[in-house]
């Protein structure tokens, strides 16, 4: 018997010593942590609400004011003279408000055609890892741009809704990996006022944004449409943009050089006319600055 | 002879059992931070309200979890640079501590009443793991535990880099208070 207890002893005192040593590395949190993975969304795809020209599939945050002052100079290739276009400089000031999670409103005037558009922006689906995941968001904008130069053609009447002309598009995008974002988007461009019969009312274009990211604060961006049933007589081109963003603290600076010279989708899509291949592009900068307008709550 | 194979079993079971009553645990602990640097009128701080914690008190070991992606800022802007520019958080996504009460053997679990305790252990952030130690405050009231500390860290020591632009802004001592109320968890 004594035998016996004598193990037992030895046993128990085995027992509590590695129950103590068990005790020093354990992963008390897994006691309590569940192991399923929470649905998290996946945010930050650009930098900015704006490819370069086009809406991206990211949203303005809810109560955030983004001030975006864009400028597009004169073409490059006119020289010293003309300080490669930065003597010439068209603007659009615009503002963009997150109303909520998946709702942005914004307007903007451009100084080319004294023009005033404003767009609705409405994420459909937002890009989501865990449970329920989805690879890629869907977004909806729809927008109108209204012409605010003086009428100058006498010999027509002139009417309000002349002045025009609407945009639709599906954003359909995802940010495959941490530094690479890609997206496409459909859209429709209808003018009620077209210059000639050639012009169609409703122009097609299929467009394709891209952002590359270089380090933690500056990405590579690419924004492109094609068009497809752009009026054969005029020469019209795609417009293309290639360019950098680069983030500051409160601000994001876009640089890139560009073909076109409209900044909001009617202009760029439309009139587009000059060519990358004869080096009439321009030099363009973006700047962003967002202001938290309503403040997040804070627990 | 057959006995302690009996007694064995009984043994481990009864101390799992035992093991389980010692321990406490949220996961809905607060942690708060500040990194405004003493000149700026930009206030950078943030609170996470889900940070999970456990408190074994036979040993005195203690254990928090929190996800990143959780901290909250007033301006959705300081919170999109915290979470992509700062500590990452789609590539180190959980902050851990894991340590110890050292004068463990200090309080009482069992009464009423409020200590104060040394805490020592690892704190991994932005894939970084440091030593610290800390102060702190732990109430027993009612089977609950109130916990409370406050401790200062150094961005530079986690491999958190500050851009010279904002660093008039951000200060590279973050100041963190955790306030965590811990209930029983085997109940």
């Amino acid at each position: 018997m004594k035998k016996v207890f004598k193990r037992i002893l030895i046993l128990f005192l085995i027992f509590s010593e590695t129950k103590n040593l068990f005790a020093q590395g354990v992963d008390l949190l897994k006691l309590v942590e569940e192991d399923k993975p929470k649905k998290t969304y996946v945010d930050y795809a650009f930098k900015s609400p704006r490819v370069i020209n086009s809406h991206s599939i990211e949203m303005v945050k809810p109560g955030v004011l983004d001030f975006r002052v864009l400028h597009r100079f004169g073409n490059i290739n006119k020289g010293l003279y003309e300080f490669f276009g930065l003597d010439q400089a068209t603007i659009r000031l615009g503002l963009d408000y997150g109303i909520s999670r998946n709702l942005t409103l914004g307007v903007g005037r451009s100084s080319y055609k004294k023009e005033i558009d404003s767009y609705l922006k409405f994420r459909v689906i937002h890009q989501a890892k865990g449970p329920y995941s989805i690879p890629f968001s869907v977004l909806v904008v729809a927008g109108s741009t209204i012409n605010m130069l003086r009428a100058n053609d006498p010999n027509r009447k002139n009417y309000y809704t002349s002045r025009l002309a609407y945009y639709y598009q599906l954003l359909i995008g995802s940010k495959i990996t941490e530094g690479f974002s890609l997206q496409f988007s459909p859209t429709v461009v209808h003018r009620n006022l077209v210059p000639t019969a050639n012009d169609p009312h409703d122009l097609y274009a299929a467009g394709v944004g891209a952002r590359i990211k270089l380090s933690k604060r500056t990405s590579f961006n690419v924004d492109y449409y094609y068009v497809v049933n752009q009026n054969p007589t005029l020469n019209l081109q795609n417009p293309l943009s290639i360019g950098f963003d680069i983030e500051t603290g409160g601000h994001v600076f876009q640089f890139h050089v560009t073909n076109a010279l409209g900044m909001n989708e009617r202009a760029f899509l439309t009139e587009t006319a000059n060519k990358w291949s004869k080096g009439d592009i321009q030099i363009g900068f973006n700047i962003s600055r967002a202001f938290q307008i309503k403040k997040k709550r804070k627990s | 002879m057959k006995k302690p194979f009996l007694i064995l079993p009984v043994l481990l079971i009864a101390s799992i059992i035992a093991a389980g009553q010692d321990k406490y645990f949220t996961k809905t602990g607060k942690i708060f931070f500040k990194c405004t640097q003493t000149s700026s009128i930009e206030k950078i701080e943030a609170v996470n309200n889900s940070a999970t914690c456990v408190l074994d008190t036979k040993t005195g070991n203690m254990q928090f979890a929190v996800l990143m992606k959780g901290f909250e800022f007033e301006r959705a802007l300081m919170e999109e640079h915290f979470n992509e520019n700062y500590v990452e958080s789609v590539k180190f996504p959980r902050s851990e501590f894991r340590g110890q009460v050292i004068n463990n053997n200090e309080i009482n679990y069992s009464k009423d009443g409020s200590y104060s305790i040394k805490v020592k252990g690892t704190l991994t952030i932005h894939g970084v793991t440091k030593d610290v130690e800390t102060d702190g405050i732990l109430q027993v009231k009612q089977g609950k535990l109130f916990t409370n500390a406050i401790f200062n860290i150094k961005l530079s020591d986690y491999k958190i880099s500050i851009p010279s632009v904002v660093s008039d802004k951000i200060s590279n001592t973050v100041n963190i208070s955790v306030d965590c109320t811990l209930e029983s968890l085997n109940k």
